[in-house]
């Protein structure tokens, strides 16, 4: 196995790991500010053991979130010395403002959220608690320009050739508002939003059925509900206007993810299909004619750019794009039809006794993480097989000085020691959705002997 | 000292300024983890864990930060150390996992074993960090065999030698002692006197490897001492580290725990200016030809990002250390144990 190969697993491997946890983050943090805001402003109890449980969950995501985030930053030097040395002078700038604006903002406040109970006042404890949400949505900011850089490059230009040459900002707002930075960034937000509302509904729906908590259970639930419906129809209009973008700016990605290789011809929309790439065909495909181009250009008759004008040492694996891509789309109808039809039921006041409906929001959960991941995947194996899109290739990019035995060493100890990772996550989140928040007499009992 | 008001100098204090700032916070939760199974009961263990509790997360981030910030001004020497250092850095950021979960887990059940075994985890974590990132500064200071195109190949064993060892060993002391005397700070009554007793060997343990490593440089790296012949004033920085190294125990006999703590922070900033110092304006001197040396010049990204930079740093830097003093202010004062701590 070659270095490249080896360093892209390794590297997909541990954010695709990492990135289980900080879209609950985002997500969780969120709905904190929502809870906590209903407690200070009804004085409710019953709000303050919600908002503490939550909290409880949060830091379990949030640790192991911080713990597997500062792997890729040394990746980057590690395994892709060429590619850093390259965009250092870009995609640094973006990694440490996010360090000095994001992560601190995060870490310092997240000390008042989890410790802080009795240390400030209630209003003190809340504004933490924004800030720590923020902080969150912070920090994607700024990674999420640093990779929008890479599928769309503005602001820079290149100095030097051969090994020296180096892309340098020349204009840092436009570095910034890339073409593709905002759409990018609303669309992984929202995504986040998504994942923690599944995880909210999914908790509450084992309390309602196990007939446990129901009382926060509810509450939670229309929290995570209302959550839900907004960021599912905000995250339809945020893919809408990414896929335009990538229709714009990286047209080789767009042909890949609806596998439309004719330039002469319209481009259907694939609801699903089996991309053969050797014959350039979609077997098993349902499509709507006409469909990519109305969406794109507002005509079903305009050509669109295919798969077959490009060099095909440009093009990227289009049947894994394709798939990616289709089941990220599916699921996000999915989470849209699964949010209002809980709006309906809870409208139609069946919500808590609609046990079906309930059992089947327990699994949803993981519905938004594999659109989480596996849009990722379309997005980034959509860029190959470009590093920094048209400026620098994935196979130059790698460290040339490391040797495949050495990452193939390293990938295997992450394989180990995310597996167990996982496996503690899954126990210890079990652990504390079975124990649930704490009980009424219980916060009292604490409270008086704090006092 | 001609020319010294440059952006790439400016780049090279705040890279120091911030790493100072790491080792200076991470290094007592660090130390605080090494000498972490010196306690024997659970109680006491709780204790100190939750001395560090809700802080060490942001102490890491100085380390986060100052990568950033060494990615964005000297992309550079950030892909050639990184990638040099392959083995030893993916065994810092196991253990940097290890640590930080096991913080987080260590708490969940009241099992035995469990808290036994991330006792150890986090324990063994903490010395590994520090002894690995003294590791890497030994290599740094003895200089690698950078090539021309900026490239370092090295065998990992070959990191572990004798002086990076004794450099490894002298952080990890170092922290150790830090450590400690932030304990005595956070702590009361039993627990308090054990960790007095035990800051007093940690000062003699670190002042013996400080010796050591002392004596090892100016023998065997003198180019490190060469910008001290050339400028005597800096003298008083191994002075004042010295001064501040001496202080501790006397604070401590007095019961002022702060001073103490402060004294040992002020030592671990004179260690980084030594360092830094030695090193100016080189970050990694090369030891197959002094030409291809990475220095603050030709490692550097453009004058333009490292003027944008120093504006993220003029508008940043405010809100970081008013989030950390604030932090600190809110969490003063002797470890409670309540419902919601480790």
């Amino acid at each position: 196995m070659d270095t490249v190969f080896l360093a892209r697993l390794q590297f997909a491997f541990t954010i695709a790991f990492h990135y289980i946890f900080p879209p609950l983050s985002i997500g969780l943090g969120v709905i904190l500010v929502m809870m906590e805001f209903l407690y200070i402003k009804t004085k409710n109890k019953m709000y303050e053991r919600m908002t503490k449980f939550w909290v409880r969950i949060f830091a379990l995501t949030f640790a192991i979130g911080v713990a597997s985030g500062i792997v890729m930053e040394f990746e980057f030097g590690t395994n892709w010395a060429t590619y850093s040395r390259y965009v250092g002078d870009v995609f640094g700038s973006a990694l440490a403002a996010e360090g000095i604006f994001a992560f601190f903002l995060e870490s310092g406040f997240l000390a008042i959220l989890l410790f802080g109970w009795d240390k400030v006042k209630p209003g003190m404890h809340f504004f933490a608690t924004i800030m720590v949400s923020l902080g969150s949505m912070m920090s994607a900011v700024w990674i999420v320009v640093a990779n929008s850089w890479q599928q769309t490059p503005a602001g820079y230009h290149i100095v030097g050739e051969g090994l020296s040459a180096r892309a340098e900002i020349t204009d840092f707002w436009a570095m910034v508002f890339n073409p593709s930075s905002i759409d990018r960034l609303t669309h992984t937000i929202s995504g986040g939003w998504l994942a923690g509302a599944f995880m909210v509904m999914s908790v509450s729906a084992y309390y309602l059925i196990k007939n446990r908590h129901t009382d926060i259970a509810k509450s939670s639930f229309k929290i995570g509900l209302g959550l839900a419906v907004f960021a599912s129809i905000f995250q339809l209009m945020t893919g809408h206007s990414s896929a335009s973008g990538v229709a714009r700016n990286q047209p080789a990605k767009l042909a890949a993810f609806e596998a439309h290789y004719d330039s002469l011809a319209a481009g259907d929309l694939y609801l699903f299909g089996w991309v053969d790439e050797n014959n350039k065909v979609v077997n098993y495909g349902v499509k709507i004619p006409g469909m990519l181009s109305l969406l794109v250009y507002c005509d079903t008759k305009t050509p669109l750019r295919g798969l077959n004008s490009f060099d095909p040492a440009d093009l990227p694996p289009v049947n894994f794009a394709f798939q990616t891509y289709h089941l990220m789309v599916a699921i996000g109808f999915a989470l849209i039809g699964l949010s209002l039809l809980g709006l309906f039921l809870l409208w139609r006041k069946k919500l808590f006794t609609a046990n079906w409906y309930l059992k089947l929001m327990i699994f949803a959960v993981l519905l938004p993480q594999i659109a989480n991941q596996i849009g990722w995947f379309s997005a980034e194996v959509g860029r190959q097989p470009w590093i920094v899109y048209g400026l620098l290739r994935t196979s130059d990019a790698v460290s040339k000085n490391v040797e495949a035995n050495q990452i193939l060493f390293s990938l295997i100890l992450f394989g180990i020691i995310y597996l167990l990772l996982f496996i503690l996550f899954i126990f210890l989140l079990d652990q504390k959705i079975k124990h649930g928040p704490d009980e009424e007499e219980h916060v009292v009992n604490e409270s008086t002997a704090r006092a | 000292m001609e020319n010294l008001l440059n952006l790439n100098v400016v780049w090279f204090v705040l890279i120091g300024v911030l790493l100072t700032g790491y080792a200076i916070l991470d290094g007592f939760d660090l130390g605080v983890g090494a000498v972490h199974l010196f306690n024997k009961s659970d109680e006491h263990r709780r204790i100190t864990l939750n001395a560090i509790g809700p802080v060490w997360d942001g102490n890491e981030v100085w380390l986060v930060t100052g990568g950033g910030a060494l990615f964005a001004a000297f992309p550079i020497v950030y892909a050639s150390v990184f990638s040099g250092f392959y083995t030893a850095f993916m065994l810092l950021l196991f253990v940097l996992i290890f640590r930080a979960v096991a913080i987080e887990f260590r708490s969940k059940r009241e099992s035995r074993l469990w808290r036994k075994t991330w006792d150890v985890l986090f324990s063994f974590s903490s010395i590994l960090i520090a002894l690995i990132m003294g590791i890497a500064i030994g290599n740094i200071i003895q200089g690698l065999p950078v090539d021309a195109n900026h490239e370092i190949r090295i065998s990992t064993l070959s990191l572990f030698n004798p002086y990076a060892l004794l450099v490894g060993i002298t952080t990890v002391a170092l922290f150790m002692m830090h450590g400690s005397i932030y304990l005595v700070l956070k702590t009361e009554g039993e627990l308090q006197q054990n960790l007095r007793g035990r800051v007093n060997n940690a000062v003699i343990f670190f002042v013996i490897c400080y010796a050591a490593t002392t004596m090892a440089t100016l023998i065997y790296f003198p180019h490190m001492a060469q910008p001290f012949k050339d400028h005597p004033s800096l003298f008083l920085l191994g002075l004042l580290n010295m001064l501040a190294v001496a202080n501790i125990p006397r604070e401590i006999h007095h019961g002022r725990e702060l001073r103490a703590f402060l004294s040992s922070a002020a030592s671990i900033a004179a260690l980084m200016g030594l360092f830094a110092v030695g090193l100016f304006p080189n970050f990694v001197i090369s030891s197959t030809d002094p030409n291809y040396s990475l220095n603050i010049y030709n490692a550097a990204s453009s004058q333009k990002t490292l003027q944008i930079m120093l504006w993220v740093a003029i508008l940043g830097m405010p809100f970081v250390l008013s989030y950390t003093i604030s932090i600190y202010w809110v969490f003063r004062g002797k470890v409670k144990l309540n419902n919601m701590s480790y």
